[in-house]
C-alpha cells in the first residue's frame, strides 16, 4: 500500500503505475454530472484553489447532520464513464490530480492522464459504509441547494482511503486490458 | 402498516441477506492472494459487516425502491400506497435512504425519494390474510448496465433458441464489464414483450441465489451461463479474477411468434431484498 498525501505534485502523480494499492489522505471533492456540467460550462474561479493538486471523488453522499455538522454515511463511488465527456478538460483546467471513482474512463481521459500528469484511482463500488467511515471530516459544501445532496461539491477530509491505480499517466489502463481479455473469451463461446 | 414497512426498508438498506454475504465470502476465498480481485472482496466483505453494525446503507445509491406487495383482498391499495410512502419518507430523514429521486425536466432533487412512479409499486392480491412486501433497492450503476436482447442478434450469431439466449447471457456480462458493481447476479426474463420480460427479469433477483430453477432445462442453462460468465476473466470490480457472476436466474413469459426477446437485469453485488410479512394482528417478520 502506497500512502499518498492530497494534495499532491505531478511527479507524485506520474509515478504511480497501474495496478497500486494506494492509500489516500487529506482533501477530495466529490462532483458528479452536475457537477462536471457546471465546471466545463460556467468554470467557477472559486473551485480552482480547491481542487488544484487534489482528487476528484465521483460520489453522491449519503449524509447525516450530527450536533449541526455534515456526517457522511455512506460514500462510495459512482460510475465514472458518465463523466467522460467532461473529465479530460476539467483535468486541465482545474490541475486535478487524481479521479476517484469507478468502471474506469474512456480514452479522452486516458489522454489528459498523460497529458497533464493524472491518475484515475478505481475504489471500490458498493463499499459506501467502510468508505464513509474513512471520511473524517466534511469541511464545506457548494451547490447544495441548487443540486441536492448526491449532486453538490462536498469538500471532505480522508484518511487511508483505499484504492487501487486502474488507469495511469504513462497510457495504461487495466480496463482496456481486462476487456480485452474478455472479449477473446466470449467469441471463443458464441 | 408503517413501522414495518419503515423496518423493512432499514433492513433491506443495511443488511444484506445471508445467501448473498455467503456467496460473497466463497468468491473471496476464490481469487488469488495478492490480487487486487481479493482486496475488493475483502473491502466488500468487510462494508457489509460494517453497514450491518450501525444499521447505515450498504451501498449510497439507495436506488429505486421497487416493492412487490401482495395483500389480502380487503386492504385498500390506496392504503398500502399511502403507508408505503410515509415510510419511505420517514427512512430518508432516518438516512436509511439517500435523496434519489430526481425530475427529469428541471433536475430538482425532490428530497424525500417521493415523486412520480416513486416508490414503485406492483400489486397483487392474494387468498392469504397478511400482507406480504418484497422490496429491492437496485441501484443505478447495475440499471444502466442492464439490457435487453430482441433474438436473432447477428454479431453474436444468436439465433432464436435457447443457445442464442444464452450467448445474449454471457454477452451482456462482457458488456458490462465491472461497471454493474460484479460480481453481480443476472436476472434474466425470456420472451415477453419488452416490458413484461423485463418484469420477469427483475422478479428473477428475488430468488436465492442457492435455489435450483424448477424446470429443468433453465435450471441447466442457468449453470450453463454462470459458468460462461466466470470465464470471462473480468473479476470482482473489472480488475480482472475468477468471480464475474454469484448467479444466473431465468425466468420465462409466453411471446407472440414475432417477438423474441431476453432481458437482463443485472444485480451489483450488493443485492438489497427482503420479505416483510405482517399479520393482521400486528406482528410481523423480515427476512
Amino acid at each position: 500500500m502506497i500512502d499518498i498525501k492530497l494534495p499532491m505534485s505531478e511527479a507524485e502523480a506520474r509515478g504511480l503505475r497501474m495496478g497500486d494499492e494506494v492509500g489516500l489522505s487529506g482533501r477530495m471533492v466529490t462532483a458528479r454530472d452536475a457537477g462536471h456540467k457546471l465546471m466545463v460550462e460556467k468554470k467557477p474561479k472559486w473551485l480552482r484553489p480547491i481542487l488544484e493538486g487534489s482528487a476528484i471523488y465521483h460520489c453522491g453522499p449519503v449524509v447525516a447532520q450530527v450536533r449541526g455538522e455534515y456526517v457522511f454515511t455512506a460514500a462510495g463511488p459512482t460510475t465514472s464513464i458518465r463523466e467522460e465527456p467532461y473529465q479530460g478538460q476539467v483535468i486541465g483546467d482545474y490541475g486535478v490530480r487524481g479521479v476517484v471513482g469507478k468502471g474506469g474512463m474512456g480514452k479522452k481521459t486516458l489522454q489528459a492522464l498523460q497529458d497533464h500528469g493524472a491518475v484515475y484511482l478505481h475504489a471500490i463500488g458498493g463499499a459506501a459504509a467502510l468508505l464513509a467511515q474513512c471520511v473524517t471530516r466534511v469541511e464545506s459544501v457548494y451547490m447544495l441547494e441548487e443540486f441536492g445532496v448526491p449532486e453538490a461539491f462536498w469538500v471532505i477530509r480522508v484518511k487511508d482511503f483505499p484504492v487501487v491505480v486502474t488507469m495511469d499517466s504513462t497510457g495504461a489502463s487495466l480496463h482496456d486490458s481486462v476487456l480485452a481479455r474478455s472479449e477473446e473469451a466470449l467469441r471463443k463461446q458464441l | 402498516m408503517q413501522p414495518a414497512l419503515l423496518e423493512l426498508i432499514r433492513r433491506t438498506s443495511s443488511d444484506l441477506p445471508g445467501d448473498v454475504d455467503a456467496a460473497l465470502g466463497r468468491a473471496f476465498r476464490r481469487e488469488a492472494p495478492g490480487s487486487a480481485a481479493r482486496g475488493a472482496m475483502r473491502t466488500i466483505l468487510q462494508n457489509v459487516a460494517i453497514a450491518r453494525e450501525n444499521s447505515t446503507p450498504v451501498c449510497q445509491d439507495t436506488g429505486t425502491n421497487l416493492h412487490f406487495v401482495h395483500a389480502p383482498v380487503d386492504l385498500s391499495e390506496g392504503a398500502v400506497h399511502q403507508a408505503i410512502v410515509g415510510a419511505t419518507r420517514k427512512a430518508t430523514r432516518l438516512g436509511y435512504l439517500r435523496p434519489n429521486v430526481v425530475d427529469p425536466v428541471t433536475g430538482k432533487n425532490t428530497g424525500d425519494n417521493v415523486g412520480r412512479s416513486n416508490p414503485l409499486l406492483h400489486y397483487h392480491q392474494h387468498k392469504a390474510k397478511s400482507l406480504r412486501v418484497e422490496l429491492m433497492l437496485k441501484g443505478g450503476g447495475c440499471e444502466n448496465v442492464s439490457t435487453q436482447y430482441a433474438l436473432p442478434v447477428n454479431r453474436l450469431f444468436a439465433g432464436r433458441d435457447l443457445a442464442g439466449v444464452r450467448s445474449c447471457i454471457v454477452d451482456s456480462a462482457h458488456q458490462a464489464q465491472g461497471k454493474g458493481c460484479s460480481p453481480g447476479i443476472l436476472g434474466v426474463g425470456v420472451g415477453g414483450d419488452r416490458m413484461s420480460s423485463y418484469v420477469e427479469a427483475k422478479h428473477q433477483l428475488l430468488r436465492l441465489l442457492d435455489d435450483v430453477n424448477a424446470d429443468p432445462v433453465l435450471a441447466k442453462l442457468e449453470r450453463s451461463c454462470l459458468r460462461g460468465i466466470n470465464s470471462l476473466g473480468i473479476g470482482p470490480m473489472g480488475f480482472g479474477g475468477k468471480t464475474t457472476a454469484l448467479g444466473v436466474k431465468i425466468g420465462v413469459v409466453d411471446r407472440i411468434p414475432a417477438s423474441y426477446y431476453v432481458s437482463i437485469a443485472y444485480m451489483c453485488w450488493a443485492c438489497r431484498r427482503r420479505t416483510l410479512v405482517l399479520r393482521p394482528n400486528g406482528s410481523f417478520t423480515v427476512e
